[in-house]
């Protein structure tokens, strides 16, 4: 289905370098055979005390995923192992885009083909709405990824790059695996280049 | 363009576009597909709804290694959690539904899928090779590009045996010199991943090279391209040479007769031809490294085995003070001073970057002679079956038992923590594994990774050694 991929939400932080997969959904969440369920688990080691107690200071634990679609983190999101549960995790519990100052490419991946937005803003730009974020925990930011641009508390807008396929994809409400289906008499004559290899 | 020279990375590369896909991508064909467990069961799902069979089942080849115990209830191997248990019987009917040769716990083939790969031949130079599994880039190692996919791709190749990729960087990493006795291939690594930084590697495909590298064997190949990774980069790669050659030839899956001969050939063209240029490169002298161990919680955190820990406050900037306070606080560990010393509960020997039998021979040279110390704990876990046959062949088994430590069955362990295998909260291991993310091997628990020479020291010393000394 087509979509517009432009929303307005306020924006949990969690303002930490090198977030890795095993802190977004940890291992031994990983014996599941489905995707549905991963949001409750997710950053599960940050979000409770041991005996499961939720911990009160934990920002999933004070925003609502009903007006909370945007996570602001800050380097290498995502970074580590190569899960696509931490994604569906992320989206489970209602994210629809994440805002760093970098993403790890095989998440950056991963998210886009699970409707999660990886937004990658520059140093000057990530510290004023972080800067923006603090003054005013409730702001709120525009997504458009038609036009790939952030509109900040303030009403600055901010460009940011996307994958032009993924864009494409996203926008139209296509699938990565029916385009590359579209592709198997070339794959068959590749094959068939192959010969005893 | 055709006759500029090019890096083995886009030999390898352009060898495997099966079409151009437009948006600055191509359709790259996967000549073999490695599954585990963990990441394909949401994959298989979504051939079911789509009524898709696997195309190329015999370019398909499934182990279990993430879930399953590596230890024995009663002399037998016995999944107690239902929920692994499930997946573990997800893995099987996927498998027998789309004829895909499975090897399942127990199987003499079985073992973690980066060990098992190579060690049955199936790896070989010039390939393109995909798994669900970040540490796919162990394959590297052989001059293919292998990578790790997430599972949407692993639907999309099991269905068209192809995926949607676009180029890499290349990124040239050159160790000069001769490594010094006690430092390892992954001594190597991680001076290197502490040199670029935990995400130093991002959109690029790292080829290795130099003296250092051409001297290691293929089993320390794999350990640097397996940790690629941790840089953040793409893949890994070193250019097949008559190591590599030898390593294969009678291998199970390896080519026979005149199709080794014709191998051989297109092997022997894939390295990095002369005048190729690199995106970027960076040079290391090996001869000047020492034994190298991680203080943090990501594998860039790392120092040479006597140097002091960085202090937050000599940080490049804001954000690196930050993260360095926060694992340091983790950590519990105190800047400016050494980490040689420090008390270690749990060694863990094992994991698909070091638990191949070169390195279980490295630790057992020191287990030969020193016992584990009173209260620590130490678990050796073969990354295979063929690894844990061709160890007790050897004796190396009853020499890990003598000094006390855990002889294991296969499996990923206490790399992942998945099974059961896992350090408690508060406790520090010293691990050959790859990652020291928190709670990585158990929640609340520390972990410092080095080489097996390493571990092994701590293991019978209860704290962090330098196993130049034990030698
Ligand atoms: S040993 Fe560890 S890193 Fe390797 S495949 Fe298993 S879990 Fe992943």
């Amino acid at each position: 289905m087509p979509s517009t991929f432009q929303f307005r939400s306020q924006v949990a932080v969690l303002m930490r370098d090198s977030i890795d997969t095993d802190q977004i959904i940890p291992a031994r969440f990983l014996t599941t055979t489905t995707k549905a369920g991963l949001g409750k688990l997710v950053f599960n080691d940050w979000r409770y005390e041991s005996d499961g107690t939720p911990k009160g200071d934990f920002v999933l634990n004070q925003a609502d995923p009903e007006t909370t679609r945007v996570l602001l983190a800050g380097e290498d999101f995502g970074c580590g192992s190569s899960r696509e549960h931490a994604p569906w995790a992320l989206a489970d519990w209602g994210l629809r885009a994440i805002i760093a100052r970098s993403f790890a490419d095989i998440f950056r991946n991963n998210a886009l083909k699970n409707g999660l937005l990886p937004i990658a803003l520059p140093a000057e730009a990530h510290a004023t709405l972080a800067k923006d974020l603090e003054r005013d925990p409730e702001g709120e930011v525009i997504i458009s990824l038609q036009n790939q641009e952030v509109t900040l508390p303030d009403g600055s807008k901010i460009g940011f790059d996307v994958d032009p396929f993924a864009k494409h994809l996203l926008l139209n409400g296509h699938d990565e695996l029916d385009f590359l289906r579209t592709f198997t008499e070339a794959t068959e004559a590749y094959e068939g280049s192959l010969g005893s290899r | 363009m055709s006759d500029s020279p090019k890096t083995l990375y886009e030999k390898v590369y352009a060898d495997h576009v099966v079409a151009d896909a437009g948006y600055d991508r191509d359709v790259l064909y996967v000549d073999l597909h490695l599954v585990h467990e963990v990441t394909s069961p949401q994959a298989f799902s979504v051939l079911a709804e789509r009524g898709l069979k696997v195309r190329r089942p015999d370019r398909t080849v499934a182990t279990m290694d993430h879930s399953i115990p590596t230890k024995r209830t009663d002399g037998k191997l016995q999944v107690l959690d239902s929920a692994a248990q499930a997946q573990l019987q997800a893995l099987s009917e996927s498998c027998a539904k789309h004829g895909i040769p499975l090897h399942a716990m127990g199987d003499e083939a079985q073992g973690v899928v980066h060990v098992i790969g190579p060690e049955l031949g199936l790896t070989q130079p010039g390939m393109t090779i995909v798994c669900g599994d970040s540490h796919t880039s162990t394959h590297g190692a052989f001059g293919a590009l292998a990578f790790g996919i997430g599972t949407s791709q692993v639907g999309h190749v099991l269905a068209t045996q192809t995926l949607l990729e676009s180029r890499a960087k290349t990124f040239s990493v050159t160790f000069e010199g001769k490594a010094p006795e006690g430092v390892s291939a992954k001594d190597l690594v991680l001076a290197f991943i502490a040199k670029v930084g935990a995400n130093g590697g991002q959109g690029c495909v790292l080829e290795f090279r130099g003296e250092a590298i051409r001297a290691l064997s293929m089993e320390g190949r794999m350990t640097l391209c397996n940790m690629s990774i941790e840089a953040g980069a793409r893949a890994g790669m070193v250019a097949p040479d008559e190591t590599t050659f030898a390593y294969l030839e009678g291998r199970a899956h390896a080519p026979k007769g005149d199709d080794w001969g014709k191998a051989l050939e297109r092997w022997k063209a894939l390295a990095t031809d002369e005048g190729a240029t690199f995106d970027r490169e960076v040079t290391i002298d090996a001869s000047a490294l020492s034994p190298r161990v991680t203080w943090g919680t990501n594998p860039g955190m790392g120092v040479g085995i006597d140097e002091p820990l960085p202090s937050p406050a000599d940080a490049r900037d804001d954000a690196e003070k930050r993260a360095r306070e926060r694992a340091l606080e983790y950590m519990k560990l105190e800047a400016g001073k050494p980490l040689l010393g420090t008390d270690v509960d749990v060694v863990f020997i094992g994991s698909c970057t070091n638990a191949r039998i070169e390195d279980l021979r490295e630790a057992a040279r020191i287990f030969g002679k020193h016992k584990v110390a009173d209260g620590t704990r130490v678990l050796v876990v073969p990354g295979s079956r063929q690894v844990k046959h061709a160890a007790e062949a050897e004796g190396l088994h009853d020499i890990f038992t003598a000094a006390g430590a855990e002889w294991r069955d296969p499996g990923c362990s206490m790399c992942i923590a998945m099974n059961g295998d896992k350090i408690e909260p508060g406790q520090l291991a010293v691990s050959t594994s790859n990652r020291n993310f928190e709670g990585r091997q158990g929640p609340g628990g520390r972990t410092i990774l080095a080489s097996p020479l390493t571990a092994a020291a701590a293991a019978v010393r209860g704290k962090v050694a330098d196993p130049r000394e034990l030698l």
